[in-house]
């Protein structure tokens, strides 16, 4: 079936990575978080965004660089966007402004803040009424067009849209702590499709409000080691209790190998497969026996079409959760057997916390600069291991080693799994 | 499961979930919208905003009372409405057909707790740190379990709880946007050979202040009375939840799944809202969908008024003496639902074999029954969505 070397085993164009770009609380683009990543140091810190007094949580690795128009999570989050989009599409050659293919992008949902409910009851004044009644009667005095322009669930995709000149209807997408990985995998579907040959996968988030961490830390899924900020996310030690909530941006340009090769365009990576599956368990945790997870890193593998023996290093999910940590290792033990002891296995997420929608892309990112560098970055925070979840999970330092094929989890409340595996090779 | 490129499968709806203002069921939808009464409007609720208010269903038939307590009302009205067109497409409690089957959603965010919001916002007025105020009373006050009830992709995961589908799970967001990629999407992995069958749909609340907050500050909501879609200034907001099963041909047949009708094609476009531009998109959408024949329409105009006269006057010209049906006058504006429950109602009049009755005054009986039937979805602010549903030939 496969008679062309641009086609994969299935007879499916080839897909490649010819640009990336990231932000994170580790700083701007690829050079300052890769060297920040590879030396170990974190992100993560207090939080100065709002007063943390009486809540259980007060660090996080928020964002608090960008210059923004207005203070607010869908400003952040479309800056951050717009910060890793534009340095993929710069590296990809391809023309800025003009981007020949579809958006995928991964976001946080969209919501009225605080701060906008507290102005416009301010602003009602002497109203008798009370509530969200007091609240429409203010905007039905028309002065708060702008408030409705930054609420929509759809204004990021359509700001990025619009200066990069993607074609078409731009997707904005959830699949929770899995978006950035989905928007990656939905690139890479339509062009298989041969619908279009470029697809520009954006994952982000700049969501870090107070309700947002409240909310996360009445479901008992934050870390409340809040002495040391930068010790707080320990992913598979014994000592973990949670996770850091983080916010950041990755993007990949991606393109079929026929394109990147006529162009001349400099490859960086191969996407050489994506699985999923759904699990129907429970909102927040997965199947006990794991059997989702373990089918989407199978569908991942069989998807590549290569066995977990070819896989030389995983970018793991690595939440620092008890839970996600434990069930990650149950999970790859049991695809992987005992070469899962051999494999090599980090999270970036010790380093930059738990970027939410925006991690899965981050970790793509992350993962090419893996291959094209030869090195490993560590799982910071390790002094205690988890005697339960023997992993070789590249303590403290980076590991220079060239690996040639990497598998990269994503997993999300709702039962969303799904993996990537990128590959340096083509075939 | 094969996915190259090469492959063009026909795409069958073969399974409609319907629950809204006018019932549940895709029975209950054809009989109420062809009896010519009224929509099913609640004025008084949300004065001055009128809305198309939901018909509770009895929730026992699709959800267990133990899930209703994790959901809010648009996870409810989605799930009940899936499990409707599961149970349409004989694939209900088909564990091995729904394990396998894909899932996309369009989805918005779902409802807040309009007590607790309106009780810190009456104590905000007197205080001084608005953090310490925020600090002690969401972590005191909200329900650990409701943020599961807001996130966007957990329509999708109490799908997959309630029903068992799991063979993959997106949930597309942005407005009317988002309705008309999942269904395009949907369409396009089936046609490819990515996907055997899909669930794609959506759920909307119209009953909820915090919703209709966000379109009166876009100065988008009709005031006073229902009037016609086509003849008013703003949208009126309606209740719906609307899912497809859709799958390969071969797939259906295969399992002996009887048909509504097929998706032939799916157009998706997006741009600055100038009336020479969108005139331009439209324009490609319609050319890429070329409908031959006669073909009636199924418009879900929103009643936003200038959105909504382009489009009139663009169906105007394209399909002068043709009947063309805004089913929004009859069940509401449902933004991320609005393209797929489109779709639903092209595919129940295709297989009734006739068009529906005049949904507004300005619209014209149908002569004849239709080739085929143009699905339209305008966004009320951005994004172009148009769809070309036709019947099953027998080759």
């Amino acid at each position: 079936m496969s008679t062309s070397p641009q086609k994969d085993f299935k007879g499916r164009p080839i897909v490649v990575v010819t640009g990336v770009g990231v932000v994170s609380s580790l700083g701007k683009g690829k050079q300052d978080n890769w060297s920040a990543l590879t030396s170990g140091k974190s992100g993560i810190h207090r939080i100065e965004r709002f007063e943390t007094d009486g809540l259980k949580t007060s660090v996080a690795g928020t964002v608090d660089f960008m210059d923004l128009e207005q203070p607010s999570a869908p400003s952040l989050t479309y800056a951050l966007a717009d910060c890793a989009a534009e340095e993929a599409v710069q590296e990809s050659g391809l023309p800025m402004g003009e981007f020949p293919g579809p958006l995928f992008l991964a976001s946080p949902p969209v919501e009225m803040e605080w701060q906008h409910r507290f102005a416009l009851d301010k602003e009602a004044g002497d109203s008798e009424l009370e509530g969200y009644d007091r609240l429409i009667e203010m905007a039905r005095t028309q002065k708060h067009k702008d408030m409705y322009e930054l609420l929509q669930f759809g204004r990021t995709a359509d700001r990025l849209s619009d200066k990069f000149g993607t074609t078409g209807l731009p997707i904005s997408l959830s699949t929770a702590c899995a978006s950035g990985t989905t928007a990656v995998q939905l690139g890479v579907e339509a062009i298989r499709r041969g619908e279009t040959e470029t697809a520009l996968c954006v994952g982000t988030d700049g969501s870090v409000t107070m309700e947002a961490l409240v909310r996360f830390s009445l479901l008992s899924a934050l870390t409340t080691q809040n002495e040391h900020p930068e010790k707080a996310a320990k992913p598979f030690s014994k000592d973990r209790d949670g996770f850091v909530m983080a916010e950041g941006a990755g993007a990949l340009v991606l393109e079929s190998l026929e394109s990147a090769q006529g162009r001349g365009a400099e490859i960086l990576a191969v996407v050489r497969g994506c699985g999923e599956k759904a699990d129907h368990f429970h909102r927040t945790r997965s199947s006990p026996d794991g059997s989702p997870v373990i089918a989407a890193v199978q569908n991942a593998l069989s998807d590549a079409n290569i066995s977990h023996e070819e896989i030389g290093y995983i970018n793991a999910h690595g939440t620092s959760t008890p839970e996600n940590d434990r069930m990650e290792y149950n999970s790859l033990k049991a695809v992987f057997g005992d070469s899962i002891y051999q494999t090599p296995i980090s999270s970036n997420k010790s380093m930059i916390g738990h970027t939410l929608t925006a991690a899965g892309a981050i970790e793509a990112v992350f993962s090419v600069l893996t291959l094209q560098h030869g090195r490993i970055p560590p799982t910071i925070n390790y002094d205690t291991p988890d005697p339960d979840i023997p992993l070789d999970v590249v303590p403290h330092t980076a590991r220079d080693v060239q690996v040639d094929n990497i598998l990269s989890n994503s997993f999300g409340f709702g039962g969303q799994n799904a993996c990537l595996v990128f590959g340096r090779e083509f075939a | 499961m094969g996915d190259t490129n090469s492959q063009n499968n026909e795409v069958w709806i073969t399974g409609l979930g319907l629950l809204s203002s006018l019932g549940e069921g895709p029975q209950a939808h054809w009989d109420a919208l062809q009896s010519g009464k009224p929509a099913n409007i609640d004025s008084e609720r949300f004065a001055p905003y009128p809305v198309h208010a939901l018909t509770e269903p009895d929730w026992s038939q699709q959800i267990s009372r133990r899930d209703m307590r994790q959901m809010e009302p648009w996870q409810q009205i989605g799930t009940y409405a899936a499990g409707l067109a599961l149970e349409d497409a004989g694939a209900k409690e088909d564990e091995s057909l729904c394990g396998r089957m894909d899932m996309i959603v369009a989805a918005g965010g779902g409802e807040r707790d309009m007590e607790v919001d309106a009780s810190v916002m009456k104590e905000g007025r007197g205080s001084n740190s608005t953090d310490a105020l925020l600090a002690e009373r969401l972590s005191n006050d909200l329900r650990p379990t409701l943020f599961l009830a807001q996130l966007s992709n957990l329509l999708a995961g109490n799908i997959s709880i309630v029903h068992k589908v799991t063979g993959s799970s997106r949930t597309f967001m942005g407005e009317e946007g988002a309705g008309i990629s999942a269904i395009q999407t949907a369409h396009a992995r089936i046609a490819s050979g990515q996907s055997d069958i899909v669930l794609v749909g959506g759920a909307y609340n119209a009953e909820r202040s915090d919703m209709l907050l966000f379109f009166a500050l876009g100065g988008y909501l009709q005031e006073g009375q229902h009037a016609d879609v086509w003849n008013r200034d703003g949208t009126i907001l309606g209740s719906v939840g609307a899912f497809l099963v859709m799958e390969s041909r071969a797939h259906a047949e295969a399992r002996g799944a009887k048909p509504y009708a097929k998706l032939s094609n799916v157009a998706a476009e997006h741009g600055r809202r100038d009336e020479g531009a969108t005139n331009k998109r439209l324009a490609r959408a319609f050319e890429k969908l070329s409908p031959k024949g006669s073909t009636a329409v199924l418009s879900g105009a929103s009643g936003c008024a200038d959105i909504t006269s382009t489009e009139h006057s663009f169906l105007e010209n394209r399909l002068s003496d043709m009947p063309v049906r805004g089913f929004g006058n009859m069940l509401g504006h449902s933004l991320e639902t609005q393209f797929p429950l489109g779709i639903a109602l092209a595919a129940l009049s295709m297989k009734q074999g006739e068009m529906f009755k005049p949904m507004a005054s300005n619209e014209i009986e149908a002569t004849q029954a239709a080739d085929n039937i143009l699905v339209t979805t305008i966004g009320h602010h951005r994004a172009e969505g148009m769809a070309l549903v036709e019947p099953v030939t027998n080759t």
